[in-house]
């Protein structure tokens, strides 16, 4: 195995037994890089062997990808939008500061959907990326490029963000592990920000004890974002599990349209559940499209009022190199605010968010934890979001409930499909500020079933 | 409902952004289908709910009245990636007064 | 045809904080030596960034408002405020749109009560230059003023004239002077002031109705240009009126020089701002023990500490107004005060010698300088009764006549007398003790 292929975990404990250095690791996925990011374009801007800098504990220099959107000190930092074009922020975000203190390397920044406005990474200004799974299909999106960089082992990990799925979406259609915890538990400091009541960094990985091991890393209240939040953070090492014994799991949206496909490979995802110990019931919960219009409205309405500061001025570009999609946002928000209309349909949709909030804690007195598909198909071809304006919320439909109210989630890959070589991911959901629940449900699973290609070599190598 | 490329053109105005018309017939395909989805919210009863802009609850976050020098931009940094400056200033075009 | 002034005036004015208001950037754009020297992401809007609220400009926020009689909104938040604007670097300001820390408060003024409608807090935008560079007319930015807490004080359209405007935003600034909140310094522009101007028929009064249109005037910045440019208007908007033109909303400017407003935007299409609260701020709750105690914390007002210094020192009020008006001027005045009362010398006086420039003072002088000099001139020379007795008696009987004329009724030359007395004496005499003896002796 190149070391370049290695989980996290399996880097660390390696590094400790000092079999390898982080530094080896470093060069072993630029080499990877070289070769396949060309066709992948996974990665915008690389860091070169020269950038390495000697890292000691805990994390030893293991490298990372890191998606657009965070600011790295005097590193172009562009959101894949070209009015960010050759912007070099003079400052890291909290997270990328905490990353670094952790003793973590960077490999370079990855590709997204501009200003994280898409499903697909199709609408960034530097060309899609492609999934590595399958070169003909896209990775999902937004943080498509981090995606594909941990599916393609271009990276030990990769840094997300996700505002209505944007990292359990690409996970899910990348084949990976995506994790984000609740909204507040990561800074938003040094993140474009898209839509500010959503946005919620977190990481896509191999496999769920890396995110385990990662995630406590950025997680922490920030004097610098006022919506950070001061509760504690749990250990989830403690929280890995190998059943889900006395567990009471709700499983959501199976019956809703779209899901004619891939509903029988969910049965079978709710069959392995019950074999792991859990009780599990469906569930009806409120109708997710009416979180599609929730979240499209307080999203376009956020991102019109967080996009306003680009206006070349003091950085970046003009306004005239927004995208189509950015524009199309911009303006529709834009529209949902104005004088007439605000009433109508933010305030609306705010309130329907406060429906979804009530709803969540109903079902979470009844079950631990939620569970649900994460999309209702694999991957979709490249030039899949051409198909409608609203491509990327009709994609995210089963995610965008648990993002619009901040609950902490993750996919894990639940199905593989010989013929394509495509995933489908498993949304695993909890209470608020229960990351632990999380972690138990989706370690269990993922012990408990074949579809982690890491987990598998992992669990079989019992030398590393 | 159905946006005219007129009433595109003002949201652009608004918004700051240049379209042509073309764009403009092309976004409001766009909006009237967002809108249908939009539209569906109508449909729900709200009333006596409130809103919800903030899913963590937090209140009185605030910071004390402290300079935070490790945070602020030297004079440089400030104008590092400006395209225009003058002698410590940012420039733009002269705007013909009128503020709000 | 006579007409009604209906006039409401919105002040902005710039808190003294260390920091600013949602970033922990220094707050001294008008100190500053070199532009662009307090910024970081924040008050620059760079990607990202977030804002977190100071604290000591909510209190300080409340504080005004308790002082001007204002209610506190206990549950408060800050909405963003979008527009486009090269001074405003995020494309929104974050203000306040609906829950406003204070309202409905109230002025009183010698010429009315002026109703405060509201206070907020917000930020300031970046300072703009107007400057030809290399041939080109360019406008010059300086975002150390980006961020500054700035508070807007709005009132009905209460004022009836345009004198009770300029006694209303005096008041106005000695409230921020007194809590030691601001400056309030027109010159440096940390204070602003924008007037409300319409005209009311006197139909329109009989009916109890306000004209139906407002013209804002903007770029006011003293209060003598203030009063010209409120009389201006209402000459200029009567000439309309007489006409029989209806008067629409503009905004209009003031220019000194020429002492005229000039048009420079017509309101009728008011910009859409598209408020909403600020997803980045959490909201504000105070409590009412926290008003309370906010509330034992003002200072008196300049009325109410002039009139205790009637009541405990018997200083006449006249002297007190004449005193006051810094709030370093009240605190230095009561040490002084304090000081002479324990020293068992008249405090009246002390005030009096202050007012009448007998004794030079500063307000850097220390206490105890002043004291000294006070003591210097009243200060009597040792004598005992029976000699100063003998003085008075020696100099009335130089000047028979004017005795004779005293006694006829001519009282005033009681002032003659004594000084006479003073002269011949050739020491420093205490003219109470003086005037006593002589009177006895005059009969």
């Amino acid at each position: 195995m190149k070391l370049n292929q290695l989980t996290l975990t399996q880097a660390m404990a390696g590094v400790k037994k000092k079999k390898f250095s982080g530094k080896e690791i470093f060069e072993a996925c630029l080499a990877e890089i070289e070769v396949k990011n060309k066709d992948l374009n996974a990665y915008l801007t690389i860091n070169s062997e020269k950038s390495y800098k000697s890292h000691n504990k805990p994390f030893y220099g293991l490298p990372l990808a890191i998606k657009d959107n965070y600011c790295i000190n005097e590193v172009e930092t562009t959101a894949s939008s070209a009015v960010l074009t050759g912007f070099k922020p003079p400052y890291d975000a909290t997270v990328i500061a905490k990353l670094r203190q952790s003793g973590f390397s960077f490999l370079g920044k990855t590709n997204m959907d501009a200003w994280a406005h898409g499903s697909s990474t199709e609408t960034s200004d530097f060309g899609p990326t492609r999934n590595p799974r399958n070169l003909a299909h896209a990775p999902g999106g937004s943080s498509g490029g981090s995606a594909a960089a941990v599916a393609a082992d271009l990276c030990v990990a990769a840094l997300g963000s996700e505002t209505g799925g944007s990292i359990r979406q690409p996970a899910a259609w990348c084949g990976c592990v995506g994790f984000r915890p609740s909204y507040g538990r990561a800074s938003r400091y040094g993140v474009a920000a898209m839509a500010s009541s959503t946005d919620t960094p977190g990481f896509l990985t191999k496999t769920v004890a890396d995110v385990a091991l990662i995630t406590p890393c950025i997680c922490g209240l920030d004097p610098l974002d006022a919506t950070s939040s001061p509760e504690v953070f749990p250990n989830l090492i403690n929280q890995m599990k190998k059943d889900l014994k006395g567990k009471k799991i709700g499983f959501l949206y199976l019956d809703i349209k779209g899901m004619e496909k891939t509903r029988a490979y969910y049965e079978r995802v709710w069959q392995d559940l019950e074999k792991l110990g859990a009780k599990v019931e469906k569930v009806k919960a409120r109708d997710p499209r009416e979180a599609i219009g929730v979240y499209t409205v307080v999203q376009r309405s956020e991102v019109s009022s967080n996009l306003g500061r680009y206006d070349g001025i003091r950085y970046g570009q003009g306004r005239e190199k927004f995208g189509a999609e950015a524009k199309r946002r911009i303006m529709l928000g834009t529209f949902l605010l104005s004088q007439g209309y605000a009433d109508k349909y933010y305030w609306q949709a705010q309130k329907v968010r406060t429906l979804f909030m009530q709803d969540f804690e109903r079902l979470f007195t009844q079950y631990d934890a939620l569970v649900s598909p994460v999309s209702p198909t694999l991957a979709k071809k490249l030039g899949c979001s051409e198909e409608s304006a609203m491509f990327g919320e009709l994609e995210d439909i089963f995610v965008e409930p648990s993002a619009i109210c901040g609950l902490p989630s993750a996919s894990v890959p639940c199905y593989h499909d010989k013929k394509s070589n495509l995933y489908l991911g498993l949304n695993i959901m909890a209470p608020m500020h229960q990351e632990e629940i999380v972690m138990q449900v989706a370690s269990a699973y993922e012990a408990g079933t074949n579809w982690n290609h890491w987990a598998v070599v992992e669990r079989g190598d019992h030398e590393i | 409902m159905k946006f005219s490329a007129e009433f595109v053109q003002q949201i652009a105005d608004l918004a700051k952004l240049t379209i042509d018309e073309a764009q403009a017939k092309d976004l409001a395909l766009g909006f009237e289908e967002s809108m249908a989805v939009v539209e569906e919210l109508s449909q729900v009863p709200t009333q006596g709910l409130e809103p919800t802009y903030q899913v963590n609850n937090l209140v009185n976050v605030w910071r004390e009245d402290v300079v935070n020098k490790k945070q602020m931009f030297t004079q440089k940094q400030a104008l590092a990636n400006a395209k225009n400056t003058y002698r410590g200033y940012l420039v733009v075009e002269r705007i013909i007064d009128h503020e709000t | 045809m006579k007409y009604n002034l209906v006039c409401g005036l919105e002040i902005h004015t710039e808190l003294k904080t260390q920091s600013k208001m949602f970033c922990g950037c220094k707050n001294d754009p008008f100190g500053a030596k070199e532009p662009n020297i307090y910024t970081c992401p924040v008050c620059l809007g760079m990607p990202g960034a977030l804002p977190v609220a100071n604290r000591k400009a909510i209190e300080w926020t409340v504080k005004l408002g308790l002082f001007l009689d204002c209610q506190i909104n206990l549950k408060s938040k800050f909405d963003r405020k979008n527009y486009f604007y090269p001074d405003l670097p995020k494309g929104y300001q974050i203000s306040q749109y609906d829950l406003p820390f204070c309202f409905d408060g109230k002025v009183e003024t010698d010429l009315g009560v002026v109703r405060i409608n509201r206070i907020h807090l917000e930020e300031d935008t970046a300072k703009l230059l107007h400057q030809i560079v290399e041939g080109k007319k360019v406008t010059l930015i300086d975002f150390n003023r980006s961020s500054v807490p700035l508070v807007e004080i709005v009132t009905e359209p209460d004022i009836k004239t345009s004198e009770q405007a300029v006694v209303y935003a005096k008041k106005i600034r000695e409230a921020v002077r007194l809590l030691g909140i601001g400056e309030a310094d027109m010159q440096k522009g940390a204070m602003r002031l924008e007037a409300n101007i319409s005209l009311q028929t006197s139909e329109q009064a009989k009916r109890g109705e306000l004209p139906n249109y407002k013209v804002e005037v903007k770029n006011i910045n003293s209060f003598n240009f203030m009063k010209q440019a409120i009389e201006y208007e209402m000459k200029r908007q009567a000439a309309l009126l007489d006409q029989g033109i209806v008067i629409k909303q503009e905004t209009r400017g003031w220019n000194s020089e020429k002492g005229e407003t000039f048009l420079q935007r017509s309101k009728e299409n008011a910009a859409d701002y598209r408020y909403f609260p600020d997803p980045d701020l959490p909201m504000i709750v105070l409590s009412q023990a926290q008003i309370d105690e906010w509330k034992a914390e003002l200072p008196l007002s300049s009325e109410q500490e002039v009139k205790r210094w009637e009541k405990q020192y018997q200083i006449p009020v006249k002297y007190g107004q004449a005193l006051i008006g810094k709030k370093e001027e009240i605190a230095w005045a009561n040490e002084l005060w304090q000081a002479a009362a324990q020293q068992n010398l008249s405090v009246a006086k002390l005030a009096n010698y202050l007012v009448n420039k007998k004794i030079n003072y500063s307000l850097n002088d220390k206490v105890v300088e002043v004291i000294k000099k006070f003591n210097q001139l009243t200060q009597v020379d040792e004598i005992n009764q029976g000699d100063l007795k003998a003085i008075i008696k020696k100099t009335i009987d130089q000047f028979p006549t004017e005795v004779k004329r005293y006694q006829a009724g001519e009282k005033q030359l009681l002032g003659f007398f004594m000084g006479q007395i003073i002269k011949s004496a050739g020491k420093k005499l205490d003219a109470a003790q003086v005037n006593k003896i002589l009177r006895e002796e005059l009969g």
